[in-house]
């Protein structure tokens, strides 16, 4: 199990999140749900260790890498773009987080994009320069991976899609956790084995269960709060 | 109806050369040679080898010149871009530099140090300097922060992040500096050497000068910009290609 604890956290002499604490157990996937601008993106950034530099305080100090316990866990961020690198094609942009070309191939055999292995990410869907980012993630063969709205602007075929690789790849690992943020509940309820809903100014945890302890309608509630 | 680049190069030529030759006939005086004196000049030099020998004298001038600016401007620019503190630093010592004229340069350099070699080549790097931070310090501050945050997150090797993120990201800011400076660079050269040095081009044109012989002026000046331009065709053109590639034609390498 990783735990994640801040007591708070001030960007620009805004508080964006309370004291908050988050449990994720060895291969569960969490989502974490709220309204757009509830501070989702900079809670995932936090965690991953990018937003350090804005950090003004936390408990009136700027820590480093020291909100996880037991430790750190190795971290894997799909983040909502694919952010991929524009001027190298798919193969060479997997190949800077992972040498081997064999491993590079079977990962994106199994997203179905073997045969574009040569092209540039302008050349592509952004369906599928997500599995590309997917793939990129999983490369890293993390304990716990971040997924910020991957779905975001997919359509539904391709969503569902999506969802499925998600599913196949991180949510049936039996190792691997997932902390998944979305603000969509079909999405929650069906990747999801416990949920955690996020409130507004500044951020803080105001609900956490098992996603079987919850209806879909209290999670409507919850979100409309 | 099409017409290729080439060929509208070529009329654009052509109708200079037409129009050259039209005002010199109608000049009639050695002040304005018409195109073919300035090819029989250039000619000449050519056989008697002061042409070769000046025109790789002076390339060798622009090309250390041309390095070490584009290194240390290059450098200086992407700081200033990257760390606000280096740019508050450094900004009013390159507004200064920006605005000394090149000639005072030269001629400081030339009294401080001598007519020497090093100072000669001094004088263009400190006049090139400044331009080329300008634009790289432009280049620095586009850089991408959502790659700069997924190469921490992929764990880049700085290796990686400078061949793979900064390199790509700067080039075209490199090639505007690249090109810019060749343009300057080769022209305050030719001053350089025509106050203080005893080859090159620059010399060449002081001894025509001497003689008010207009048509050996001419033929250098139309030599060195063919030279110019080669390295365009030949260098910059195929540089850029490759760079941009990923940016059109074919889907896929």
């Amino acid at each position: 199990m990783f735990e994640f604890h801040v007591e708070g956290l001030t960007l620009s002499q805004r508080q964006i999140l309370s004291a908050l604490n988050i449990k994720i157990n060895s291969g569960e996937t969490h989502c974490l749900l709220g309204p757009s601008g509830s501070g989702k993106t900079t809670l995932l950034n936090l965690m991953a260790g990018l937003e350090q530099e804005n950090v003004v305080t936390i408990k009136g100090e700027a820590k480093k890498d020291n909100y996880w316990s037991p430790h750190k866990p190795e971290i894997g961020y799909l983040f909502q773009q694919p952010r991929l690198l524009p001027w190298r094609t798919i193969m060479q942009n997997l190949l800077l987080v992972e040498p081997d070309k064999e491993v590079v191939l079977k990962l994106l055999h199994e997203v179905k994009l073997q045969d574009y292995a040569d092209y540039y990410p302008s050349k592509i869907s952004l369906g599928m320069a997500r599995r590309v980012a997917l793939v990129r993630c999983l490369l890293l063969e993390p304990e716990l991976v971040l997924m910020d709205e991957p779905l975001t602007s997919l359509d539904l075929p391709t969503a569902r899609e999506m969802r499925g690789l998600i599913k196949r790849l991180v949510c049936d690992h039996p190792t691997r956790s997932m902390l998944y943020v979305t603000h969509d509940l079909d999405e929650a309820l069906e990747l999801s084995d416990r949920v955690s809903v996020l409130g507004n100014s500044p951020a803080q945890v105001i609900y956490n269960s098992r996603i079987d302890d919850i209806s879909r309608n209290e999670l409507e509630a919850l979100l409309k709060h | 109806m099409k017409s290729s680049r080439f060929s509208d190069q070529v009329i654009a030529l052509t109708c200079l050369l037409a129009g050259w030759w039209l005002v010199a006939s109608f000049v009639s005086s050695p002040l304005l040679p018409a195109p073919l004196e300035v090819f029989e000049a250039l000619s000449k030099e050519f056989r008697e080898q002061r042409l070769v020998e000046s025109l790789l004298v002076t390339l060798q001038r622009v090309v250390i010149s041309f390095v070490f600016a584009m290194l240390l401007g290059g450098i200086i620019g992407v700081l200033m871009g990257r760390f606000r503190l280096v740019n508050r630093i450094l900004d009013p010592i390159l507004i200064i530099l920006l605005n000394i004229p090149a000639l005072v340069v030269i001629i400081l350099l030339y009294i401080w140090f001598g007519l020497v070699e090093v100072a000669a080549v001094a004088a263009v790097i400190i006049n090139k300097l400044p331009n080329v931070a300008v634009t790289l310090r432009e280049g620095g501050r586009m850089f991408d922060h959502e790659l700069e945050e997924m190469s921490v997150m992929y764990k880049f090797s700085f290796q990686q992040k400078l061949v793979h993120i900064w390199w790509p990201q700067l080039f075209p800011y490199i090639m505007i500096a690249t090109r810019s400076g060749l343009a300057l660079i080769w022209k305050i050269v030719l001053v350089v050497e025509l106050l203080g040095r005893s080859n090159g081009v620059g010399f060449q044109l002081h001894l025509a000068f001497q003689s008010f012989d207009v048509a050996t002026i001419l033929a250098y000046s139309l030599a060195f910009i063919s030279v110019v331009q080669l390295i365009e065709w030949f260098i910059l053109q195929p540089l850029d290609r490759k760079a941009s590639r990923w940016q059109k034609g074919s889907s896929h390498v």
